[in-house]
């Protein structure tokens, strides 16, 4: 109801402007009101708000090993049982995905600020130093992820100081594509022409003419590059590259758990199930986003 | 047509050179070298001094740059750090298994994605597609270490139909990998299908609503062929670049059910060497697989040309 | 239940039968949205029958539903389709499949992509031929040499083996009519099947399906939003509006004297090619499904609208003079003119000072790539300029029509002008003499604000994301630097001028009609208070309707601000209607210049001539002349007169070889380029 706003039109005009939320919010219901979209923003939001809150709930402490209830099955005292070192499940599954959570979170805003500003900038000045550009792009992509992040990790250690740029640059590459495509989309189209023509400047027809009809477009590459940075960083912890003991890590507890899975099998399926949900949640949402946006996800390719 | 092909291909090579020139300088950057990963403690002095000699490190990069890529292009990648051996003669074999492995993913994977990407598209939003697509979002979603680790919790621990393990040796026999290799084998065509799965759906979609899908309908053509005549021609044909990027991804998606499985292919072997700081071997393999990315994404760029009348012909009209 | 359009006994004649159709869509709030409300039509054999309407009039979904077809979406809210007495909907899908294509064909619009992209040209015709003829599998081949050799395509034995990309869209269109002819229909259905091509293209596909008509005796409903497409091919025309039909009478009646005020107001919204003046607009626009009220659904445009139009819906009913018209006034509605009024159009004054000279300006598109040079080395010569030697003078206050088939380089001119596209020869001077730099880099601000360009497609042109405020506020800011309420103020005062309100500075583009966004666009450029405004094609994606309100208001603001145009456009009367001179463009290179009469006159450059002749007119009882084949030219020849390979009164070796001269009248300045003397053309 915008009964309050003030009446005169031009007054109006201006009000609508102070107000970017009011699509933003269109959106998230429009995305709630699909149920697989529903069903991702509970997940996503239940994952956020535990990683949050996990310290105050989680019943005992992440570290107490306790070497006399080693590996016991689902109890009354130890709800999802213990681990090889007598350690409680539930706790480490409820903290296991801060980290994670922490370290994507930052890391994905970046790669998608950075791998979007390049790209939106070498889509409307295009030339010779944008094909050199796509060379170098398609040169890093060719090389498998694991190996460029592994790599570095090996010679600069897991901190996260080291994890959070590592990631965000790397994955970060894959989105000047997106964004470059996306722009060359818009750049065609006659308002872009009709602003050069008036003469704005590059910086005014970036900020004004393509990032709003290019935005759309990042904001589901983002979700997607959230899911694939969650996946590469749970890979790295099970492969013994990533967080490092006794933080609790999903990754790093499904490793560590494998091997007494023929006989304590919980300590695998929980966190199984919490990296699972959280992934999938963060699929449905972006899928839904997809959808709400008018953007076909299933086109894009899972680089 | 020959000059895009032509373009295509340089395009490919320059985007190799590139990539060896990034692996090259991304090693240069690192702290320390083959001399000192080899003699560990004892990397000081002039014992440091001697290797670098004898391994040629003393030179300025750029010749040395030269070496390696000329030896590479022959197929001599050197001698890896510890051990003194060829690396190409421990490369020949972890490539063939790796292979194997995408291989036989692929020839799993490929035909039922079409085939569920094609009765999802076609019954799009209905019951089939539902099940169907979920299906497909958990199967690509789920790291593949995860749904490894699920695999082997049901049919190896549980059911114990199949080894959750591979415990061949690299160099053994391809007949010998059967039938541990059925589920790293699953969980890599099971990834592979969700993803082109989804792009075949939506291209069946976009053409289904064509107006030429349209008019073929109101010519009188029978549904089905309808299908198979006019529809799906048209929709496959981007699929091809869908599945080679998937392959692409397959060679990193590769590391780790290899490591997961104890496979002994290229994979594994790259986490090993970059674990024991093998440079010249981590250099290797990840020209190895880059070039196969490419290789890969350049045949699928040709074949959709040579498919596709549109790119085909010649005598193209502009609008 | 409304009252057949026939009388009962001739009713079993009727092959296409529709009775009392509804078609209709849930919209977004789960409430039913009708497109068609309670259509009866009936169609016999060997007639010619035109849907004329406005794009939503529904005119399609009314072809479609002629073959039992619904677009995703749509349903059947009531009524019946018959054809011969099958009723359509509900008929089992192999019946149905039998009767497509069959005895009931579609020639679609947009051929191009009508057409399967991944089968040869010879495949598709020989489905047709498996689906729909008892002839055995080898006779098929000389069927379809047969066929294409009907529809007037040349080489037939190429064809086949083509795919439809490597056609040009006549091409495409015949193919589509031989792929129809295929099953030697009794009834044809045409949807739009000219538009988008070009007028001489259109021309040569009219006067064939006129032919074919005639030879079958097939029955054709032909549905289109040319009045002039109409009047050459249909004998009997159903004018549609908001989903109803408005009018139904001879082609003769309704664009003679309809009884429709819809109809009146649409005749009078026409360009003619033999009238200098502006057409009569017709303001508003058709509602929204489900939009209509009570009453008659063109209440909000009609001019006599009366209280008894506003609650009660008419009845379709036969006037005295033998139409049928859903008007409650319809001998009311004759008074109204159909044609423009006023004696002569008033001009702007036309100054003495040069508004801008181009001076042999000459552009081209080939734009090296990296490694374009190292692969294209082999391939010979650089290729002529896409536009060539293009010398014209406008004055202040001027308005020059320039006119052209597509690729005659129209476009690609406003954008040098424009400082988009640098040319690759020549010079441009701007105002007081001093010479343009060609990109919009090289510019000062003031130049780059004197001119001014107006995009085609206002959907394009518009950023889909920024409001009328925001939009408007781009030139204001960047050329006077206004902000806040001056700003504000200033936007609103240019809504006013374009006709649309302050209440439409909160709006989006896609809130807007076709015609507001466009004039949201004229806005926009006359912020910029230009001396020099390019329109390249604005009216051609509006409907005509509001083509008429849009070329008014140009007319206005140039009057008002005294603003020199640069007005491009393929429809000849558009630009007759708004130009003091005309340049007539072909392949790039100009064929004649001069005032807008003389170049609309005789003597005429023979491409002029060609051009002239295809339009087509609504009047019955004009034809077109087809002069030239309508070849599609893909570039310019290497020398020589541009018009060499289509010209019918080419005089041989001289004009392969030599530019052309031109010839100029001294007293009008009308100028032609021609190896041919003035006096010969």
């Amino acid at each position: 109801m915008r009964d309050a706003a003030p009446t005169s039109p031009v007054a109006r005009a201006v009000v609508l402007r102070k107000n970017p939320f009011a699509g933003f919010l269109g959106v998230l219901r429009d995305i709630i009101r699909r149920p697989s979209g529903a069903v991702g923003v509970a997940l996503v939001t239940t994952h956020v708000v535990l990683a949050l809150i996990s310290p105050m709930i989680a019943p005992f402490d992440y570290r107490a090993i306790n070497s006399f209830s080693m590996l016991t099955g689902p109890g009354p005292e130890h709800w999802l049982g213990t681990d090889h070192l007598g350690r409680d499940t539930l706790s480490r599954t409820l903290l296991g995905g801060r980290e994670a959570l922490l370290v994507t979170g930052i890391a994905t805003p970046l790669a998608v600020l950075w791998g979007g500003f390049v790209g939106i900038f070498f889509g409307l000045v295009g030339g010779r130093l944008d094909e050199v550009l796509m060379r170098l792009v398609d040169a890093f992509l060719s090389l498998p992820w694991i190996l460029k992040m592994l790599v570095l990790i090996v010679t600069f250690g897991t901190g996260l100081g080291v994890l959070i740029p590592t990631l965000a640059f790397f994955y970060g590459i894959p989105v000047i594509r997106i964004a470059r495509a996306a722009t060359h989309d818009v750049v065609a189209r006659d308002f872009v022409q009709a602003a050069r023509a008036r003469g704005h400047g590059r910086m005014t027809i970036i900020v004004r003419e393509l990032l709003p009809n290019v935005r759309d477009a990042l904001l589901v590459e983002g979700a997607m590059r959230w899911s694939w940075m969650l996946l590469a960083f749970s890979s790295l912890s099970f492969l013994g590259f990533g967080v490092s003991p006794p933080t609790p890590d999903w990754g790093l507890m499904i490793a560590d758990a494998r091997g007494f899975m023929s006989f304590a099998p919980w300590g695998v399926l929980a966190p199984v199930i919490a990296l699972s949900s959280l992934i999938i949640g963060i699929n449905l949402t972006a899928d839904a986003l997809a959808k709400a946006l008018g953007i076909d996800r299933a086109q894009k390719a899972p680089v | 047509m020959l000059a895009m092909l032509l373009r295509r291909v340089l395009l490919g090579l320059i985007t190799v050179v590139l990539v060896s020139l990034i692996i090259f300088a991304g090693v240069e950057m690192l702290p320390g070298d083959a001399c000192t990963a080899f003699l560990e403690r004892e990397a000081q002095g002039q014992l440091l001094e001697n290797c670098r000699i004898d391994l040629g490190l003393n030179q300025p990069a750029f010749l040395r740059y030269l070496d390696w890529a000329s030896g590479a292009l022959t197929g001599d990648f050197g001698l890896s750090a510890n051990g003194h051996k060829t690396i190409s003669e421990m490369v020949g074999y972890r490539l063939r298994n790796t292979l194997l492995l995408a291989s036989c993913a692929m020839l799993t994977g490929v035909p039922l994605a079409l085939f569920l990407g094609i009765v999802a598209g076609l019954w799009r939003d209905r019951s089939p597609d539902l099940v169907v697509s979920t299906l497909a979002i958990m199967a690509m979603t789920i790291p593949e270490f995860v749904s490894a680790t699920l695999l082997i919790l049901i049919f190896s621990v549980w059911l114990g139909w199949v080894p959750g393990i591979v415990l061949t040796s690299a160099s053994a026999p391809v007949s010998e990998f059967f039938p541990a290799i059925f589920l790293p084998i699953m969980v890599l065509a099971m990834v592979m299908t969700a993803h082109i799965l989804r792009t075949v759906r939506s291209s069946v979609i976009e053409v289904m609503a064509s107006d030429y899908a349209q008019m073929a309908t109101l010519k009188g053509v029978p549904y089905w062929r309808v299908v198979f005549g006019h529809v799906l021609p048209n929709a496959l044909l981007p699929t091809i670049n869908v599945v080679a990027l998937t392959i692409a991804w397959l060679l990193g998606g590769v590391v780790v059910i290899e490591t997961v499985f104890n496979y002994p292919g290229l994979g594994r072997m790259m986490i090993d060497s970059i674990s024991d700081r093998d440079l010249p071997v981590t250099q290797a393999i990840a020209l190895i697989i880059a070039t196969v990315y490419v290789g890969v994404n350049l045949t699928a760029d040709m074949a959709t040309m040579l498919a596709n009348p549109r790119l085909r012909t010649l005598h193209t009209r502009k609008r | 239940m409304e009252k057949p359009l026939m009388s009962s006994a001739s009713l079993s004649a009727a092959l296409i039968d529709i009775r009392d159709l509804s078609i209709g869509f849930t919209g977004r709030n789960g409430q039913t949205l009708p497109v068609l409300r309670n259509i009866n039509l009936q169609v016999r054999a060997g007639e010619s029958l035109g849907l004329v309407g406005e794009s939503g009039s529904g005119k399609s979904t009314l072809a479609l539903a002629a073959m039992g077809y619904l677009k995703r979406g749509l349903r059947v809210l009531g009524g019946h389709v018959q054809f011969d007495g099958t009723e359509l909907f509900g008929l089992p899908r192999q019946k149905l499949e039998k009767i497509r294509g069959g005895r009931l064909a579609l020639i679609p619009q947009n051929s191009g992509q009508s057409l399967t992209p991944s089968l040869r040209i010879g495949a598709q015709l020989a489905e047709a031929l498996r689906l729909h003829s008892n002839l055995p599998a080898a006779a098929h081949p000389a069927r379809i040499q047969a066929l294409l050799t009907h529809v007037r395509l040349p080489d037939p034995q190429t064809i086949v083996l083509r795919y439809p990309h490597e056609l040009s869209g006549g091409q495409q269109q015949r193919v589509a009519i031989a792929m129809a002819l295929a099953g030697e229909p009794e009834a044809l259905l045409l949807d739009e099947p000219t538009t988008g091509l070009d007028v001489t293209t259109q021309a040569h596909i009219l006067e064939l399906l006129r032919d074919l008509a005639r030879e079958t005796g097939m029955a054709m409903v032909y549905v289109s939003h040319d009045l002039g497409a109409i009047a050459r091919v249909c004998d009997r025309v159903v004018v549609m509006y908001a989903g109803e039909i408005a009018m139904v009478g001879s082609t003769r009646q309704v664009l003679r004297d309809p009884g429709h005020p819809y109809a009146r107001g649409l005749l009078a919204s026409i360009p003619k090619l033999a009238d200098a003046r502006l057409p009569v607009a017709l303001d508003g626009r058709p509602p929204a499904p489900g939009g209509a009220g009570e009453g008659c659904a063109f209440v909000p445009r009609c001019v006599i609208a009366q209280e008894i139009c506003q609650t009660n819906r008419p009845m379709l009913e036969e006037t005295p003079n033998g139409d049928l018209v859903r008007c409650h006034r319809p001998s009311l509605a004759r008074t109204l003119p159909i044609r423009a009024e006023s004696d002569a159009a008033p001009r702007g004054e036309i100054g003495d000072a040069d508004a801008l000279v181009l001076d042999r300006m000459a552009i081209s598109y080939a734009r090296p790539g990296l490694f374009d040079g190292l692969l294209r080395k082999r391939a010979g010569g650089a290729l002529p300029a896409t536009v060539d030697d293009i010398t014209l003078t406008l004055r202040q206050g001027e308005t020059l029509g320039l006119v052209g088939e597509s690729g005659s380089g129209k476009s690609t001119i406003l954008k040098s002008i424009a400082g988009l596209l640098a040319p690759v020869g020549g010079a441009i001077q701007f105002g007081d003499g001093a010479a343009l730099p060609g990109l919009v880099d090289g510019r000062t601000p003031d130049q780059l604000r004197k001119i001014q360009l107006i995009f085609q497609n206002p959907d394009e042109s518009l950023n889909p994301r920024q409001t009328v405020a925001e939009i408007l506020a781009q030139p204001l800011g960047l050329y006077f630097g206004l902000k806040g309420q001056a700003l504000l103020e200033r936007s609103a005062e240019l809504l006013e001028r374009v006709r649309l309100g302050a209440h439409y500075l909160d709006r989006l583009p896609n809130q807007l009609s076709g015609g507001e966004k466009q004039r949201v666009a004229i806005a926009r450029a006359f912020a910029a208070q230009p001396d020099l405004v390019l329109c390249d094609e604005v009216t051609s994606a509006l409907d005509v309707s509001v083509q008429a309100a849009v070329l008014d208001l140009l007319d206005a603001l140039r009057r008002d601000q005294g603003t020199t145009y640069i007005f491009v456009s393929h429809d000849l009367a558009v630009v007759r209607a708004l130009s003091d001179r005309v340049a007539v463009l072909y392949q790039g290179r100009l064929c004649e210049v001069g005032p807008a009469a003389a170049v609309y006159g005789a003597p005429s450059h023979p491409y002029t001539e060609v051009l002239l002749g295809a339009v087509l007119e609504p009047d019955p009882d004009t034809a077109p002349t087809l002069s030239a084949d309508d070849v599609i030219e893909l570039a310019p020849p290497a020398q020589g007169c541009a018009f060499q390979r289509r010209c019918p009164r080419k005089l041989g070796g001289v004009c392969d070889t030599d530019t052309p001269p031109w010839r100029v009248d001294r007293a009008t300045g009308h100028a032609i380029r021609c190896h041919i003397d003035r006096s010969a053309l």
